[in-house]
């Protein structure tokens, strides 16, 4: 476990250590470069701004009526037998059919449970350890003219599935429950 | 399915409010959350603009390019079907790499000129090949060595160590990646049981 906590704390310095380093010693202009590609950063952050406003909204109504509250009361019996919090099934349902619904459903737990929480990290982990499958078979198979999926889709969805318990068991160890 | 969805959250909520005596709660919670997505995005420019920046030295330096190449042996087992030398196996690295560098926007493209050079290799048929369904699972299952924009969320919520989910983040990510292969190559051989029946 103080693998991991190193790992996280020098995984990005290092990283950008690297990355520099290599730049400077292929002779690119790092410094513009940099400036450059941080463009594509700040449109991208207001790409997903209405994405977001429309999802933290929609979750937000159906927060604020207090039907997710009884959602959650009503899975929770089957669910805690397994180990797994319901405040995060939501998010475990949502993560392979958006990408965006799923990140305003990780910042709405983050922002109520406290991103150091067992949700909040929970919630981290599972947005960012897996893609939406819906999205990339829809994107990838459209591109190129597959309209018969074959097994692609299962194999996503099954590996969602692997993916919600691998973080979930991960978590815990790592971060206690 | 995302449109059903939307509009099922709001529907839902507005009828359940109706029967619980909530509606002011729903109507602050609309303008609110409003305001709060856009402060979320503001906050989040600061890391992509990091990040996205720093990418782009990662990409032009020719690091990516170096880096596709230690992976070719370990992608060549993955697509046996992939003659190692053929431009859709360049592609495919590509996509691997920009996908483990967070940079999707540059994923994307790469992944979709392989599914076309895959789709020439499994001579243009509209049903995919067993090497587009193992790209496929990879793509799905999000393998990422720094998930920025979850860093990002954590910093604007005021995490005290917004970065402490690398390290779990990327077991988990391995962890699904590869159960996505093997159960790929389970889907690949149960299919080729039922073909020699």
């Amino acid at each position: 476990m103080a693998f991991m906590t190193a790992l996280s704390l020098w995984l990005i310095p290092i990283l950008i250590a690297v990355i520099l380093l290599y730049g400077t010693f292929r002779k690119t202009a790092t410094y513009e470069t940099f400036v450059e590609g941080g463009k594509d950063g700040f449109s991208l952050a207001v790409s997903i701004m209405p994405f977001l406003v429309g999802m933290l909204t929609a979750i937000g109504v159906f927060r604020a009526s207090g039907a997710m509250d009884a959602l959650i009361r009503a899975i929770e019996p089957f669910l805690s037998a397994v180990g797994m919090p319901a405040e995060v099934v939501p998010l475990a349902l949502m993560r392979p059919i958006s990408g965006t619904g799923a990140l305003g459903l990780m910042a709405e737990l983050i922002k109520i449970h406290g991103p150091d929480s067992f949700i909040g990290r929970l919630a981290s982990v599972m947005q960012g350890s897996t893609d939406t499958t819906f999205y990339v078979v829809t994107v990838y198979f459209g591109a190129v003219g597959i309209h018969r999926i074959g097994d692609a889709l299962k194999v996503g969805l099954l590996a969602d599935a692997v993916g919600v318990i691998c973080s979930v068991v991960i978590v815990t160890l790592i971060f206690g429950a | 399915m995302i449109n059903i969805i939307w509009v099922a959250l709001f529907c839902i909520g507005i009828v359940y409010a109706s029967f619980s005596g909530t509606m002011g709660q729903v109507n602050n919670a609309i303008f609110k959350s409003a305001t709060d997505a856009v402060t979320l995005c503001i906050g989040l420019a600061s890391i992509l603009i990091f990040w996205l920046g720093l990418m782009k030295i990662a990409e032009k330096s020719g690091l990516l390019e170096k880096l596709s190449f230690i992976f070719k042996p370990v992608v060549r087992r993955i697509f046996p079907e992939v003659p190692p030398d053929h431009p859709a196996m360049g592609y495919i690295l590509s996509n691997i790499i920009a996908n483990l560098f967070g940079l999707g926007n540059a994923a994307t493209p790469m992944g979709i000129k392989a599914m076309q050079e895959l789709k020439k290799l499994n001579g243009g048929l509209n049903k995919p090949s067993r090497s587009m369904i193992t790209l496929l699972a990879l793509n799905t299952s999000g393998l990422t060595l720094v998930p920025a924009t979850v860093i990002a969320i954590r910093m604007q919520y005021r995490s005290s160590s917004p970065a402490d989910i690398v390290g779990p983040t990327l077991m988990a990510t391995l962890c699904t990646t590869l159960s996505a292969l093997i159960i790929d190559r389970i889907f690949y051989y149960l299919r080729k049981r039922k073909e020699k029946k």
